[in-house]
């Protein structure tokens, strides 16, 4: 929704698809945990097991990045 | 344009299956069958398109929608401060049809015989036959509710803008026409009603338009809830810090009546007289809904198991968006509805390919409200499955709201709302 169709975003919020999803995931817990500023996306993080987080950035990971 | 759809799509009496699409390239079981979802907003689209692509093009969908163009809710209150057109809000379905073979047919959808699993449109040919339907069809306003405005004139002279479109184009051109040193009366329904914090959103950008253009006005905002209802402390502070002495805010005042004559607002205790009235009515599920049988919830919301979406009282047949009645914590928004579309969808799927339905689903909800031309702030929330209240609830200790209004975040809710829109509509 808010990063567009299976990651591929079209305004400033960043497109997730296709990229690693370590990277993605790590990203989702420094916000969790408060070490990486967020505007929301800390609030988001906050309702998501390590599992799930990991189960998300798997599935954006997989996602063929929109030709731009 | 439209495609035309031919009597074979329209087959009455064989059953649905038999005309289903060919499968695609799934490699587990794949969804066979057809859906009709009836209503093409934030719900309707985005469950036409997301069944198109979990099924691999697997299930065949129709989506009536009695309008040509999509327009959006969200950021029409921008089009009452004239920092946007309603135009910029509007978008047309093609690319449901052209990129996901969704079948778009624009018509009304009068009656749905569950029995026979028939969905009767008005004014075009035959009836739609279903394996499954989805009712997606938002709200009504009560107006005989309001007593004065249960008239097509009142209404078009106290156009309530809670849908966004024509009424909305009505009441920028009365504010502009409305001199400098005029009162805006502004009504709020108690809850529920569509978009919590959409009220004080229209109280701050009405405002900010009257700074700018008409700094001598007033508005008055008669709110028949006891508070904000949302985002309470960071509306209160946008009055506050951007728009003091420009709102005059009234808890507890619920409008009874409407006298056109003397452009009043009555409420139990008072007389409101106003130079522009915008009363928007209490809600209920949208007609269809009634005609289906799935109004459960005090004679104006429907009732769904939250697995599937699918109706308490009326088996295949769906239905999401402000029509429900909504799980504790969950709003009437465009966010929900694109969420609760999505759970439904993967729902749909796996029932129609006879594979067990998720019983772990979560959803979540991201609404941004634009105080001024130039700042916004969100409110967010995650729901999650709860196997002992069997609903959704959502999750303590996750979500929020801002710290405050900020320049960030409204460049934010500008690239949210790109990518809902996107998203919804292909």
């Amino acid at each position: 929704m808010c990063h567009g169709t299976d990651g591929n975003s079209a305004g400033i919020i960043p497109s997730l698809a296709g990229r690693p999803a370590k990277e993605l995931a790590e990203t989702v817990k420094l916000f969790r945990e408060g070490e990486k500023p967020a505007t929301i996306m800390g609030q988001i993080a906050k309702g998501y097991t390590d599992a799930q987080i990991d189960a998300i950035a798997a599935y954006f990971s997989d996602q063929r990045p929109a030709a731009k | 344009m439209p495609r035309e759809y031919s009597r074979r799509d329209f087959l009455t009496l064989m059953s649905a299956g038999a005309t289903a699409a060919v499968a695609g390239c799934a490699l587990g079981p794949t969804a066979r069958g057809r859906v009709v979802v009836v209503g093409g907003g934030f719900a309707g689209a985005t469950i036409s398109k997301y069944l198109r692509m979990w099924s691999r093009g697997g299930l065949e969908v129709f989506m009536v929608e009695r309008e040509e163009n999509f327009v959006s809710c969200p950021l029409s209150n921008l089009v009452l401060a004239g920092s946007r057109s309603i135009e910029q809000n509007t978008f047309g379905y093609g690319r449901l049809q052209e990129r996901h073979g969704v079948k778009v047919i624009h018509a009304e959808a009068v009656a749905i015989d569950t029995q026979k699993r028939v969905v009767k449109l008005q004014s075009k040919p035959g009836d739609l036959v279903y394996d499954r339907v989805v009712i997606a069809p938002g709200i009504d306003f009560m107006y005989d509710q309001i007593a004065g405005l249960d008239n097509p004139e009142a209404q078009r002279r106290i156009p309530a803008a809670w849908k966004a479109g024509e009424e909305t184009v009505i009441l920028r051109r009365q504010l502009e026409e409305m001199p400098d040193g005029g009162v805006f009366v502004f009504s709020i329904p108690t809850v529920p009603y569509r978009c919590p914090p959409g009220p004080y959103e229209r109280v701050c950008q009405v405002a900010e338009y009257f700074k700018r253009a008409k700094p001598r006005s007033k508005i008055v905002v008669l709110d028949a809830n006891p508070r904000i209802t949302s985002k309470g402390k960071l509306f209160q502070a946008a009055w506050d810090n951007l728009y003091k002495g420009l709102i005059d805010y009234q808890p507890n005042q619920e409008a009874k009546d409407v006298d056109l004559r003397t452009m009043t607002v009555k409420t139990d205790f008072d007389s409101i007289k106003g130079d522009v009235l915008n009363v928007v009515p209490p809600q209920k599920a949208g007609a269809i809904a009634y005609a289906a049988g799935v109004v459960t919830a005090n004679k104006r919301w429907c009732e769904v198991n939250w697995l599937t979406a699918e109706s308490t009282v009326v088996p295949k047949v769906h239905v999401l968006g402000d029509a429900t009645q909504s799980a504790p914590g969950m709003p009437k928004s465009g966010s929900m509805a694109n969420q609760q579309a999505k759970l439904a969808a993967a729902a749909i799927v796996a029932l129609m390919s006879e594979r067990p339905v998720s019983q772990t689903p979560m959803i979540n909800n991201t609404c941004y409200s634009y105080v001024s031309a130039t700042e916004a702030m969100h409110v967010t929330s995650i729901h999650h499955w709860d196997p002992a209240r069997k609903t959704l609830l959502p999750i303590i200790g996750a979500g929020g709201v801002s710290p405050a209004s900020s320049a960030l975040e409204k460049k934010y809710a500008d690239g949210w709302a790109i990518n809902i829109w996107n998203d919804t509509l292909g």
